[in-house]
């Protein structure tokens, strides 16, 4: 299923491809200077500011997931919450009934990545080889996300506890310690700031180019297929639902990732993260950046994201009207995508230069 | 020689449309057949019935001395079988590399994996069109890319439904001599055909289908001397 060949030359080579937007030095100095700038940021910013920007960084990973399995497996999930918000709680449960020392929370952090991960591995099974396509997924995955977050919303009981764990119904789980990092003698505590800012900003580019590679290997060959037409994809020998079901767990992983760090990060979460509003919210950020390209989906999710905070000084239902808005201009505009079309623009200005 | 495929009683009706009524069919290994018959004889129905697109009535297939009647599609590919589809089921938005890497990739990597789309774009005279969205290609050109998609990963049996569809003369003798060439190598191949002068070029027997039922088989001088087909294609066949 996926190449043979394995050697790290191979997977360098596939930092580029014809499933991302970007080669060449141009692109790859490009992107070298924009991480060097986003890594001097905190230099020039203070730590306040710098906690919010590592919050804008949490929520990429979502993104990118639904980039995989929306833009390029071409299954519009409504859902990523539901893995998003469990992975969430599963974070503080663990690191409620755990504790911060050893560097825990960094176990629990991969726990709960792993519970997200296969939650999304079973929905999708039961889906895609229950031969659900099309809106249906959307609506299966909905229902999912909505129904995790009316069972949580009924949790306020005092019976509901895991271990030393409230579960603490509609107003959610506070108190859970952030990440830790062992150190001698004296753990290293991530509050936002900058340490948290650049964990995340490495791990950003980890994921991001992790999923280039994935998506220009072979696997990512039969996905864009698959988002092309299944049914020929079927014809040629592949198993179209195990390939569907993999890309949806990944993109499971990736939500579940997000959620965990979220909670991380604010020490807090609660069902509403699973409600309507936070499940349309990545698809915006999705669409408007571009969901057939990794590139596009990360940078329309951080503006976006800014955007979107700059706009609730005047009142967050003001800013998802404004969100509203630039979905339907995106969607009638610019169907591939703002960032896409920007792209395709420089990328045609740039090759005229050389020619 | 053995069969390399064998379909015994298939039987398939859409509510009062008998697609398939009762075949009984058998491919030796190495065989090189045509399936012929009017339009709506069945003959598209047929495949669809070997490629496990239709769940049959009635009636097994054997493919390679495996019974596979309750296999996936997939899972009868991965067994030795491609196809050419009638209308062409390329990726329109992917390029034409990319088209045939989706089809080699799972057979062939690296090295052999970059000489055999070398291969087929030689064959298909798309060297130029490498990197152009298959759905902008020109109708023949999709036609093309669509068999070289098929052939590339010689299969043991080959289904090509109407594969000189649209071309020309010119081109349907490059296609019968790529045939003739694969079959040297041991590839089985069965074509569903209407173009007469291509049958002759490559079948060495031919099957006629009407109304879901085997007329007759034969080679290629007893199916064109046969008093019965000429009526069949004329519409004046008594059945
Ligand atoms: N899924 C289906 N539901 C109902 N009827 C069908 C279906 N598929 C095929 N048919 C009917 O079965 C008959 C045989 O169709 P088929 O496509 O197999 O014919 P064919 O021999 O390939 O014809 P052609 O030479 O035109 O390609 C036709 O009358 C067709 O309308
Ligand atoms: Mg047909």
């Amino acid at each position: 299923m996926i190449s043979s060949e394995t050697t790290p030359r191979s997977l360098l080579a596939r930092l580029e491809g014809p499933q991302t937007m970007g080669r060449g030095p141009v692109f790859w100095t490009a992107a070298a200077i924009a991480i060097a700038v986003a890594a001097a940021y905190p230099l020039m910013a203070d730590a306040w500011t710098v906690g919010n920007a590592a919050y804008f960084l949490i929520w990429t990973f979502m993104a990118m997931g639904l980039g995989v399995v929306w833009g390029y497996a071409g299954a519009l999930s409504f859902g990523q919450t539901a893995f998003f918000g469990l992975a969430g709680y599963a974070y503080g449960v663990i690191t409620l009934n755990l504790g911060a020392a050893y560097g825990l929370t960094l176990v629990a952090l991969i726990l709960a990545v792993a519970i997200g991960g296969l939650f999304a591995l079973v929905i999708g099974y039961f889906m895609f080889y229950g031969r659900i396509q099309g809106v249906f997924v959307g609506i299966v995955t909905l229902s999912v996300t909505l129904v995790l977050e009316t069972f949580m919303a009924q949790t306020a009981g005092p019976q509901w506890r895991i271990g030393e764990a409230r579960l603490n119904g509609f107003n959610g789980m506070s108190g859970m310690p952030p990440l830790t990092l062992p150190w001698f003698g004296d753990d290293i505590a991530l509050y936002p700031g900058p340490s948290l800012y650049y964990l995340l900003l490495g791990l950003v580019v980890i994921c991001y180019l992790g999923l280039r590679i994935m998506l220009n290997s072979s696997f990512g060959n039969v996905l864009v297929a698959i988002r092309e037409n299944p049914h020929r994809v079927g014809m040629l020998g592949y198993d179209v639902r195990l390939y569907q079901t993999l890309a949806f767990a990944i993109g499971g992983a990736f939500a579940a990732l997000s959620g965990a760090l979220y909670t991380a990060w604010g020490q807090y979460i609660t069902p509403s993260s699973m409600g309507l509003t936070s499940a349309a919210l990545p698809i915006i950020w999705v669409a408007v950046g571009g969901r057939r390209d990794i590139t596009a989906t990360l940078i329309g999710t951080i503006v976006v994201l800014a955007g979107f905070q700059s706009l609730t000084i005047y009142g967050s239902q003001y800013a998802l009207v404004v969100m509203g808005a630039l979905l339907l201009v995106t969607v009638l505009a610019a169907p591939q995508g703002l960032v896409v079309g920007a792209m395709t623009f420089l990328g045609r200005i740039f090759r005229k230069d050389k020619s | 020689m053995t069969d390399i495929l064998r379909v015994q009683g298939l039987r398939k009706a859409f509510g009062g449309v008998v697609v398939a009524n009762g075949i009984d069919f058998s491919l030796s290994a190495g065989d090189m057949h045509c399936l012929i018959g009017p339009n709506g004889a069945g003959k598209s129905s047929f495949f669809r019935l070997l490629l496990g697109e239709h769940a049959p009535d009635a009636g097994t297939i054997t493919f390679d001395g495996n019974d596979i009647t309750n296999l996936r599609s997939f899972q009868r590919i991965r067994r030795g079988i491609s196809v050419k589809f009638q209308v062409p089921g390329i990726f329109k938005a992917l390029s034409v590399r990319q088209n045939l890497e989706v089809a080699f990739q799972d057979h062939l990597n690296g090295q052999s994996l970059g000489t055999k789309i070398h291969e087929m774009l030689d064959f298909t005279d798309l060297h130029a069109e490498e990197t152009t969205p298959a759905g902008n290609l020109s109708h023949g050109q999709q036609q093309w890319l669509e068999i070289a998609m098929a052939v590339g990963v010689e299969p043991k049996l080959l289904l090509l439904d109407e594969p000189t569809a649209g071309m020309s003369p010119d081109e349907t003798r490059k296609t019968g001599d790529m045939l003739h060439d694969l079959n040297a190598r041991g590839i089985t191949i069965l074509a569903v055909e209407h173009d007469m002068a291509f049958v002759e070029q490559i079948a060495r027997r031919v099957t006629v289908l009407h109304f879901g039922s085997i007329f007759v088989e034969g080679t290629i001088a007893e199916i064109i001397d046969h008093p019965g087909v000429q009526e069949i294609y004329l519409g004046t066949a008594d059945v």
